[in-house]
């Protein structure tokens, strides 16, 4: 109650004197997961996001800003009431929500006026296409993509017959439709039901299909389970598996150990690429918390580096919300994912790659790069984009 | 052949199903309590196997600990909140288990941090056995089976050939009256809650290589095991065997086969759509079939 009455105040004395303003740190919203199985993606985002406050010693682009964490607990519902009281409270920058549905519902009242909302991680595809806002920017991906990616990756590894596996539900269908967009050969589908535990009998099936590979996607606990007993089946010595990241990432691939070997992926941020901020960052990352960071967290401490550049241009004025968004889509940073701009539908516009998960140079599980599957994709919706 | 190795995967699911709802059965049909926090055993019971197979390098060890841990922390539960629950409406024990739910997955975040641990396990465990001629069936999920049927042949001689499982019986028909022939029942309470717990403790373990060990993995799995003691009928272990048995099979049979069939007879637009809810629901409509025909569960404790 006091924090909410001290933010008030706070309101108050920002519109009653404009000279303060530039003083006043830029306050931004940041709601994501914490809670739940899931919470692990939002805690990564969270985390590099404070590391490049922290960085600038409580400033992005040298302007201080202040981060307001809230937790969505994965809900749509929660993640509305909380836009809405960060909106009453005068906040007119938001970032954070990791998954679509939440974002569907946080979206409208984050990008209303001259409020701006920059994505850390989802990018559905309604906001990709014809109804692309002025005010969203996706600094992470469009949904499509990665699974896209896969499909020219199964096409590059000499994939004639694949299995094609996602639980039944939007995201899931969606990923299948983005594989099969770029996959030339021949594909069966299996769907699997959402928060399945075991998957024992679509193994089987695999088994008796007898495809060259498989590709599944399977966020999170789900992606786990399915990873351990593809492993403990005996199906990954002999089909190998061609996943987007969501399905192996970091996490998840301490958690399924030595049976994930060989797992191909498909990311848009390789964990090893030589570049100085990328190395900077993981050294950075690693040191402060003590843990590998995810692309979660490459794509949260993008999201924060990217805000802090166009703060610097506008000096910290969000008035201006031309101004801010045109220092936006300049995208004037050093991405951790190398090349980085925006596409015309302001989605992030990167290279994407394929990683195998085999023994590093320490001899622990690590996802190590294979090749460059694409180079500064554009996404299948900018086109109906009118921005 | 795949048939029999559906068979074998459905008595799997149906073996991890057995172990949470026998105690779970136990415990609402003897004390009464609804226990929504029944799940958070068998987690705790999966982080301890983890961990301690990760600190020690032994598989079994990982086991001991999931059994004594989950049994451990039972007690604990059991003397500081589930004792207080006996006599109180179903609507007190459903809002105090639901928040020993939510604090002990806190807790675990608090020790254990969010990244979901790997269970290590030893070579023979990833190895395959020919079960028939032509049918390799993996050691683990075989394990996994042998401790179901482990435990329904314990609980077996245990509720009919020894005196606890006397009173157990008892206590279940009535247990003021076996209050008033002298037994410590607060005792009894205790003791049928703990071992609940320890058999959550022994699913966690068996779970933990195949499943992701991880915050919130109890209430994915509860539901079904409420299902479960409905279909067999609430209290009665023989009912949750049967019950455990009857779901297990036909949500991975209808995994199995539904979707092939269906494709086969509808265009694949609606018939993806169809065997997606059919599957979701598979659970829902053999409990509302069963209760259609027996209200009180195929197998009820009490007749």
């Amino acid at each position: 109650m006091k924090k909410t009455l001290n933010l008030a105040m706070l309101g108050a004395v920002l519109a009653s004197s404009l000279n303060a303003l530039a003083q006043e740190p830029v306050r931004i919203g940041f709601i994501t997961t914490l809670s739940t199985p899931a919470g692990y993606l939002g805690e990564d985002a969270r985390d590099a996001f404070r590391l490049a406050i922290e960085q600038e010693g409580g400033k992005l682009g040298g302007v201080p800003v202040e981060l307001l964490v809230e937790d969505d607990g994965l809900q749509p519902a929660k993640g509305k009431q909380i836009v809405d009281r960060m909106t009453l409270d005068g906040i007119s920058l938001y970032t954070g929500v990791m998954f679509s549905n939440v974002l569907a519902a946080v979206v409208n009242a984050a990008t209303q006026g001259d409020r701006f909302y920059i994505s850390a991680n989802a990018g559905p595809s309604n906001l990709a296409g014809e109804q692309c806002k002025a005010n969203y920017f996706a600094a992470s991906y469009q949904n499509d993509v990665p699974h896209e990616m896969a499909g020219v990756a199964a096409n590059d590894l000499g994939y004639q017959k694949m299995v094609i596996l996602a639980p039944n539900y939007q995201a899931g269908r969606d990923a299948l439709a983005g594989f099969k967009r770029t996959f030339k050969g021949e594909v069966s589908e299996i769907y699997t039901k959402l928060n399945q535990l075991d998957f024992s009998v679509e193994l089987a099936r695999v088994r008796a299909l007898n495809p060259d590979a498989v590709f599944q996607f399977h966020p999170g606990g789900a992606g786990i389970n399915f990873a351990k007993q593809y492993g403990s089946s005996g199906l990954a010595k002999s089909i190998p598996m061609v996943v987007p990241v969501f399905s192996m990432d970091e996490r998840m691939l301490a958690a399924t150990g030595n049976v994930a070997e060989g797992v191909n992926v498909v990311s848009g941020w390789n964990p090893q690429s030589d570049k100085p901020a990328n190395q900077a960052f993981i050294q950075a990352f690693t040191a402060k918390y003590n843990r590998a960071p995810t692309m979660y967290a490459a794509q949260g401490y993008d999201t924060a580096r990217l805000i802090g550049s166009a703060l610097k241009a506008t000096s910290g004025n969000l008035e201006d919300a031309d101004a801010f968004r045109s220092a936006l889509r300049a995208a004037d940073f050093d991405s951790v994912r190398g090349d980085f701009r925006f596409g015309s539908n302001q989605h992030a516009v990167i290279d994407w790659h394929l990683l195998k998960v085999q023994a590093g140079a320490d001899g622990k599980l690590a996802e190590v790069p294979v090749k460059t599957i694409a180079t500064a994709q554009v996404d299948s919706y900018a086109a109906k984009c009118a921005l | 052949m795949l048939l029999l190795e559906q068979l074998l995967n459905g008595l799997q699911y149906s073996a991890l199903l057995f172990l949470l709802a026998s105690g779970l059965t136990l415990i609402f049909g003897i004390m009464g309590v609804i226990n929504l926090a029944h799940g958070a055993f068998y987690m705790v019971g999966a982080f301890c196997a983890a961990y301690t197979a990760m600190a020690s390098g032994s598989f079994w060890l990982g086991g001991l600990a999931a059994l004594a841990g989950s049994a451990l922390y039972g007690l604990v539960i059991e003397t500081a909140i589930i004792r207080r629950l006996y006599n109180r409406d179903h609507l007190d024990q459903v809002l105090a288990t639901l928040a020993v739910v939510f604090f002990t997955n806190e807790l675990i975040t608090l020790l254990f941090g969010r990244s979901p641990p790997a269970m290590p396990t030893p070579e023979w465990y990833g190895a395959f056995v020919e079960v028939l001629p032509g049918l390799m069936y993996p050691v683990s999920r075989l394990l996994f089976i042998g401790a179901g049927l482990l435990v329904a042949v314990g609980m077996w001689l245990l509720i009919n050939h020894t005196r606890l499982g006397m009173l157990i019986r008892a206590g279940a028909d009535d247990h003021e009256m076996v209050g008033a022939l002298g037994v410590n029942i607060g005792r009894l309470y205790t003791l049928v809650f703990v071992f609940g717990c320890a058999l959550c403790g022994l699913a966690g373990f068996m779970a933990a290589p195949l499943l992701s060990v991880e915050i919130g993995m109890g209430e994915k799995v509860l539901i079904t095991t409420f299902v479960v003691i409905v279909v067999g009928g609430v209290g009665s272990v023989r009912g949750a065997l049967v019950g455990a048995l009857l779901i297990g099979m036909v949500d991975s049979l209808g995994r199995a086969y539904v979707p092939p069939l269906l494709d086969q007879l509808l265009p694949a637009e609606t018939s993806g759509a169809l065997s997606a809810g059919l599957l979701s629901a598979s659970a829902y409509i053999v409990m509302a079939l069963v209760l259609l025909v027996r209200p009180r569960g195929l197998l009820p404790a009490r007749a």
